[in-house]
């Protein structure tokens, strides 16, 4: 209790340090280039200085800390790649040839892989299909919101919930996980499922899939309630069955959404870490690049080099979305 | 829509559809708050489907240890209750492991050198024998009992205690409540910059931080991670601080937060902003009293998005918080409890549900704004 009181009060100090900030610099401001009772010329000068001045202001904090935790890391990043495991020496290209040689980065190469094709398709559809559905009947937002729940559940807890659906009892015990009574019940064989080679990544996909629906549903159903009525309707006077109206008309019309929710899912996929940490650590071939590169991070006091590589190969993999999106926004503020 | 109001064939399906679907996912759930508050014996043998019927399961209990015994006569007994005050029936048991139900409650089962078990149905075991018991461990007793179900909060008590639970949820708590608050502050101020006040670099400045929004954490942690540690040795004070981990959290959550605001800060009416500075407020006067108080709803609903991030965060916290025991935050204590009670789903689902009721709680009173936030941030 003592260290929550003190982490209140060392809150409130922030708190208030930041609103000190930005109200002292901007009193400062004013008093250096007063606007008032001056000469007209000066005036107009000081208010052409403070005009210049101030934005930075406003901005300085956020830029200090972008530039700290994002901006400046990711060239030390590139740089640390071409350095050995301390980051002090320069080795040259050899930790992208130890990359490129090493078997365990092609195993986590592809696994991602597998995640990126799986798991936005996966969550995308069965988000897309709900949202179509929810919208249809009276008990849709109670549907919507169950369904929406495990965004609010943390890759830890989720990964629990689903080993615990997993779970395997060698042996005739009784089966407690939910898969293997299924199955026993069905009359087939019990299998540790997370230990089976190649299809184990699938279960572990199935929670990010579980947890990233939610997503897509509800954007996707913002989006299609955002289809005008009078285009469905013509659809409809002119024949159109429920599936054409939902291909042909609906579909197409959100498709920039459909983009968005695709690409989002994708970079999270391509972050994802804890569940691969919780669920197997990599064993039985379910290595992906993220915990790898945490791996690296720590692995016998840790090889800041490689685990350097492994985060470039992730950055490039999202570059292409990056600048996809920052053209987008681009287009987007021209447009206002 | 137009859909529904005919009656299609489809209605059907389509309520069938997405009840199985609502199902399929709240069952993980269901099951794992279903099966944190079961007795940790059943959990363990019965699945959590079966919690609310008697469940018949073979158990082994040892008897008391030779010391209690009593002389009675020639007879030296043991006496004791396999169910120990539980509710309860024995139908079988026996006395070796090869025969776990050679006999029926009540019988008296034949052991060597004329010693004598007795199990009745209530669980009361009368232990027999000629000549003193030996040893210093109790004999085993192997029955079959239905046991009807039993819920209980003793996981929960347990977890929270003993396996440190109540600490972690302080210290995630101590890590969530300023990395929320500290970056909405920082993020509020630049927003209303790039929105509303013309300067040099401006749109450089809002395709950098649209950039930004997708840089991937594993970019930025080892250099992190080196500058923290040569921070610490700078101060002193070791690179594994709570200060640490408020700002790598909002600087991680900056992007994000200043795109959100930004979108929605811009979108306030310009005639507002224009007619104040033309009564001579300031762009500090403006941002108070104008931008502040109509931001509102962006406001919350980023705080909502930092405040479940940084709850269900595990990365950040293991690189810059470490994993002792005094810094440990929920979800790393999860982690851990993972890798040493592997198999105690009495520990490990009572944890699970521990670090996830709060974000529940928040997501089910607050998931209009959480709504209202992901949709301004995904669909522009």
């Amino acid at each position: 209790m003592a260290q929550l009181a003190s982490a209140l009060a060392i809150m409130i100090m922030g708190v208030l340090g930041c609103a000190a900030y930005f109200y002292g610099s901007n009193f400062l401001l004013d008093k250096l280039f007063p606007t008032k009772d001056r000469p007209y010329e000066q005036i107009a000068r000081n208010l052409r200085t403070a005009n210049m001045v101030r934005p930075w202001l406003f901005l300085g904090p956020a830029v200090l800390l972008l530039t700290f935790y994002l901006f400046y890391p990711v060239i030390d990043s590139f740089r640390l790649s071409f350095f050995d495991r301390t980051g002090d020496e320069f080795v040259g290209l050899s930790n992208y040839v130890w990359l490129f040689g090493s078997d365990e980065f092609f195993e986590s190469f592809r696994n991602n892989m597998l995640w990126l094709i799986v798991v936005p398709t996966a969550a995308t559809f069965f988000g897309l299909i709900i949202a179509t559905m929810t919208d249809r009947i009276w008990w849709g937002n109670i549907a919507k919101s169950l369904i929406f729940m495990p965004m609010a559940i943390s890759f830890i807890g989720a990964s629990v919930i689903w080993k615990f659906i997993y779970d395997f009892r060698s042996g005739d015990d009784a089966q407690i996980g939910l898969l293997n009574a299924i199955v026993v019940f069905f009359g087939g064989e019990p299998q540790n499922w997370i230990t089976i080679p190649f299809w184990n990544n699938f279960f572990l996909m199935i929670i990010l899939v579980w947890i990233q629906t939610g997503f897509a549903m509800v954007i996707l159903s913002a989006a299609l309630r955002g289809i005008p009525d009078e285009t469905i309707e013509a659809a409809v006077l002119d024949g159109a069955n429920g599936l054409q109206i939902f291909f042909k008309i609906m579909v197409p019309q959100i498709w920039g959404t459909i983009a968005v929710v695709w690409t989002t899912i994708t970079i999270l996929v391509l972050k994802v870490f804890d569940i691969v940490l919780a669920m197997t650590n990599g064993q039985w071939d379910t290595q992906v690049l993220a915990n790898q590169m945490f791996d690296w991070m720590f692995r016998g006091g840790g090889d800041f080099g490689r685990g350097a590589v492994v985060a470039i190969v992730i950055m490039v993999l999202v570059i292409p979305i990056m600048i996809w999106n920052i053209k987008r926004a681009n287009a987007e503020m021209e447009g206002r | 829509m137009v859909a529904s109001s005919k009656r299609t064939p489809l209605t059907f399906l389509v309520h069938a559809t997405v009840l199985f679907l609502v199902v399929l996912w709240t069952i993980p759930t269901a099951g794992l708050f279903i099966s944190s508050i079961r007795d940790k014996d059943q959990l363990s043998v019965s699945g959590w489907w079966t919690a609310l019927s008697t469940s018949e399961q073979r158990l082994v209990a040892r008897a008391y240890e030779p010391k209690s015994q009593v002389q009675q006569g020639d007879r030296f007994e043991i006496r004791g209750n396999l169910l120990e005050g539980g509710n309860g029936e024995i139908a079988r048991f026996g006395f070796s492991s090869l025969k776990p139900e050679a006999y029926a409650a009540g019988d008296v089962a034949e052991m060597k050198k004329g010693r004598t078990l007795q199990v009745n149905a209530n669980g009361d075991y009368v232990l027999s024998s000629p000549t003193e018991w030996k040893g210093s461990r109790g004999q085993r007793i192997f029955y079959t009992a239905e046991i009807p179900p039993r819920f209980t909060l003793d996981n929960y008590r347990e977890v929270l205690s003993a396996e440190g639970l109540g600490q972690s949820f302080i210290n995630s708590l101590t890590v969530t409540i300023p990395a929320t608050i500290i970056p909405i502050l920082v993020a509020a101020f630049a927003a209303y910059a790039l929105a509303w006040m013309r300067f040099p670099g401006r749109a450089l400045l809002i395709a950098g931080v649209v950039g930004l929004l997708v840089v991937p954490l594993q970019m930025s942690l080892i250099p992190l991670l080196k500058s923290y540690n040569l921070i610490g040795e700078f101060f002193g004070v070791g690179s594994k601080t709570y200060v640490g981990i408020w700002l790598a959290h909002t600087g991680f959550g900056l992007p994000l937060a200043i795109y959100l605001l930004r979108n929605y800060i811009s979108g306030l009416p310009g005639e507002i902003i224009e007619s104040a500075r033309v009564d001579g407020a300031s762009d500090f006067d403006i941002f108070r009293k104008i931008i502040l108080p109509l931001s509102f709803p962006a406001l919350a609903s980023f705080a909502i998005f930092q405040f479940l991030w940084v709850w269900n965060d595990l990365l950040i916290a293991m690189v810059f918080l470490g994993n002792n025991q005094e810094h440990l935050v929920l979800t790393g204590q999860l982690r851990e409890l993972l890798g040493s009670r592997g198999g105690n789903w009495e520990i490990l689902t009572a944890s699970a549900f521990i670090t996830i009721i709060i974000p529940l709680l928040v997501f089910f009173s607050l998931q209009r704004y959480l709504v209202r936030g992901l949709l301004a941030g995904s669909v522009k």
